[in-house]
């Protein structure tokens, strides 16, 4: 199934949150959507999920009008991972799985067998059927990110959206999050991401629309369009590129400040210290610690 | 007018016409005054029994909320902390509470001023259940047949109804806030139902015709509820203190336009005087009467609760989350509002306001069972019957031939958890 954006806008007050954004996630396939705070991503990810309505434009599964489901039917096509997973109330991961099951069940219905064995089935391909019983309150960060994502597998649905799916998480849950997901992408599944960290979305998705106060700025497969011009001037930085061990390119940013030799001094240092360019402790941030995900933990009782 | 007419409180089982007795109306002393030998004599002869059995009915009523009830508690969490998930508390949790909620019962109509053997009791009440002649009523007296029938077995079935109710409406209210500290008396919805109570009693309109009474009762909880929502609540999260200043400002403005309203219209002494005791919650003198007003709007109430129990979990995840399940938050946000105000206003039209009923009782139950409304719904309604029917034993006995407001009663259990809640709370429903 492909979710389509068509020139979709979303205005509140005198404010356009997004501007005629064109964006197609298609079958098989990791889209990302990416730009600074504030770009539209995540509006752009709910206008996709159905969540909000466009006040312009029109927002499309498979050419049917978003607006043409109800609630229901639409949570079974199409299904949405916050990037806040936090959960306040003590529900096992089982239970939190199973409300996934909740647009295929009818008011009196409790689960059934059928519904078990989905709920079974997605946890056991998120890698939380071992935390089944466990409450949600006591897992990691990491875990709970995979326990939501298997009430989302568990729906039914062909499309999943995230929103910051790699926030908060430590590396290695990063990279168990995102090979689930690339795996349910090459199983067929309709993927579709709000990112910020740019070297997530070189190296994991196929396709990327780079989005700037609220407007597409680029789209096309992500190695393209991710040239160091258009993040230069996305992202107010200066980019470096080294080659990963891998082959592929890993980003280093810099900080670009009008009218001092910092170039010169990075370059230097560079050059002193680095003969050929390989993924190493650059002197200033890489992208990995976003101001997003300056979010404390929160902790419960 | 007659005396009965003027009781806000009975006023409603006037309507039924001469059915009522003196009896119903004070259990007590003056009842068996009133209805002369017949009742003192039954007062006489299980004279010893009687007392034994009050005795034993309350240590049992007292053990079961305290002692037992906290070992009962305690158990079941560190076994919910040992088989996480398996929830098997929840399974022995329903029927348990349905058993205790029949002994409750039975024990709230046979004690009293005038002790009742259980047997006696058992058998009328079948004899009432089962078609005419099946049960031999040939040695229990007229008097003891009336004292079951038609004055504690409904005292102990509106109990019931009201306990349910707010428990029900309790944990509706904890899930629409995602707030931990909703409850209805204390976020002053049942002060807003006794308002519209009020109204109709100081029109007359209560007098008129029954359904009234539940009608305006409903209406005030749901202008206050309304109220309360659009006040305290941003982005579907109410915080504590929006929740409970909002909460606080309304009960005492609703408790004042009530106070003021009757005060203007002091037709007579009495009047007032039944009023104001009726506000502060209490089931003296009710009538099966009573029990028609309320039982279809917490029947509804209870099918429209189930109708959302998967939404009401949904909910404490968060609306996005919720809508992206499936949930069409607004029209459940609405639905929800309608239902918790709608038991609220039954509850608040035959009790009065009957303050933590919903607060404590799904706490307790939440401990044991788990957060999942599916099994916490029921289990409030039932373990919302039993707590209300317990601590009215409590009001009815613990000073006779005093009664005890039952709002006082469920104050002083309510009140020190609530704090102890408020102590806790670290933010969101962490408590929960």
């Amino acid at each position: 199934m492909s979710l389509r954006l068509d020139r979709a806008s979303l205005r509140i007050g005198n404010r356009h949150l997004v501007r005629d954004v064109t964006v197609e996630a298609l079958p098989a396939r990791v889209t990302a959507l990416i730009g600074p705070n504030g770009a539209g991503k995540s509006t752009a990810l709910r206008l996709m999920a159905g969540l909000w309505t466009p006040t312009g434009g029109r927002a499309s599964l498979d050419a049917t009008d978003l607006s043409g489901f109800s609630r229901q039917l639409l949570a079974r096509r199409i299904s949405f991972v916050p990037q806040d997973t936090h959960v306040d109330v003590p529900f096992t991961v089982r239970e939190l799985v199973t409300m996934g099951r909740h647009p295929h069940l009818g008011r009196f219905d409790d689960p059934g067998p059928a519904d078990a064995a989905a709920v079974a089935a997605a946890m056991s391909r998120a890698d939380v059927a071992h935390l089944a019983g466990r409450p949600v309150t006591e897992l990691s960060g990491g875990e709970r990110r995979r326990a939501v994502i298997a009430r989302s597998l568990a729906t039914g649905s062909n499309v999943i959206l995230l929103d910051e799916p790699t926030a908060n998480l430590d590396v290695d849950h990063v990279i168990e999050t995102l090979t689930l997901l690339r795996e349910l992408a090459e199983g067929g599944a309709t993927i579709a991401l709000a990112l910020h960290d740019l070297n997530v979305v070189s190296r994991w998705a196929d396709t990327v629309a780079v989005l700037q106060d609220g407007r597409v700025r680029a789209t096309g497969p992500s190695a393209e369009v991710l040239d160091d011009d258009l993040v230069a001037s996305v992202f107010g930085v200066r980019v470096e590129r080294l080659t990963a061990g891998d082959g592929r390119p890993a980003l280093v940013f810099h900080r670009r400040r009008a009218g001092t030799p910092t170039n010169n001094v990075t370059r230097n240092w560079d050059d002193s210290q680095r003969g050929n360019r390989r993924l190493s402790p650059a002197p200033t941030n890489t992208s990995s610690a976003g101001p997003r995900s300056a979010r404390p933990t929160e902790t419960s009782s | 007018m007659t005396d009965t007419e003027r009781r806000p409180g009975v006023r409603g089982a006037a309507a039924t016409g001469r059915a009522v007795t003196d009896t119903e109306r004070r259990p007590g002393v003056r009842g068996a005054a009133a209805t002369g030998r017949a009742v003192t004599d039954a007062e006489r002869r299980p004279g010893v029994r009687g007392a034994a059995a009050t005795g034993r009915a309350v240590t049992d009523a007292e053990r079961r909320p305290g002692v037992r009830g906290a070992a009962a508690t305690g158990r079941a969490v560190t076994d919910a902390e040992r088989r996480p998930g398996v929830r098997g508390a929840a399974r022995v949790g329903l029927p348990l509470l349905a058993v205790l909620l029949v002994a409750a019962a039975v024990a709230g109509i046979a004690v009293g001023s005038t002790g009742i053997a259980w047997g006696t009791v058992v058998r009328v009440l079948a004899s009432r259940a089962l078609p005419a002649g099946w049960i031999d009523l040939g040695e229990i007296s007229e008097a003891e047949q009336v004292i079951v029938w038609l004055i504690r077995t409904p005292r102990v079935v509106v109990a019931a109804l009201v306990g349910g109710a707010l428990a029900v409406a309790g944990t509706q209210m904890q899930g629409l806030f995602r707030n931990p500290l909703a409850e209805p008396s204390v976020i002053g919805i049942s002060q807003g139902a006794a308002l519209g109570a009020v109204v109709t009693f100081v029109s007359g309109l209560a007098a008129a015709a029954v359904f009234w009474l539940p009608l305006f009762a409903f209406a005030g909880a749901l202008a206050a509820l309304a109220t309360v929502y659009a006040v305290a609540t941003r982005a579907g999260r109410t915080p504590i203190a929006t929740l409970l200043l909002a909460g606080i400002a309304l009960g005492s403005l609703s408790t004042a336009v009530a106070t003021l309203l009757i005060s203007l219209s002091v037709v007579n002494w009495q009047v007032a005087n039944e009023v104001v005791f009726w506000l502060m919650g209490g089931l003296d003198n009710r009538t099966w009467t009573h029990v028609w007003m309320c039982l279809p709007p917490v029947a509804l109430g209870a099918v429209a609760a189930r109708w959302h129990t998967r939404d009401l979990d949904l909910l404490l995840l968060g609306e996005e989350t919720a809508a992206s399940l499936g949930v069409d938050v607004e029209r459940v946000r609405r639905t929800m509002l309608a239902t918790a105000a709608m038991l609220t206003g039954a509850a608040v039209a035959v009790s009065g306001v009957i303050g933590f009923v919903g607060l404590i009782v799904p706490h307790m139950l939440r401990l044991v069972l788990g957060p999942s409304h599916r099994t916490l719904l029921p289990a409030a309604m039932l373990g919302g019957a039993l707590f209300v029917i317990v601590c009215d034993l409590l009001a009815r006995t613990v000073h006779p031939p005093t009664e005890i407001r039952l709002g006082i009663i469920t104050a002083a259990c309510g009140a020190p958890f609530f704090l102890y809640l408020l102590r806790r709370q670290r933010g969101g429903m962490a408590a929960l």
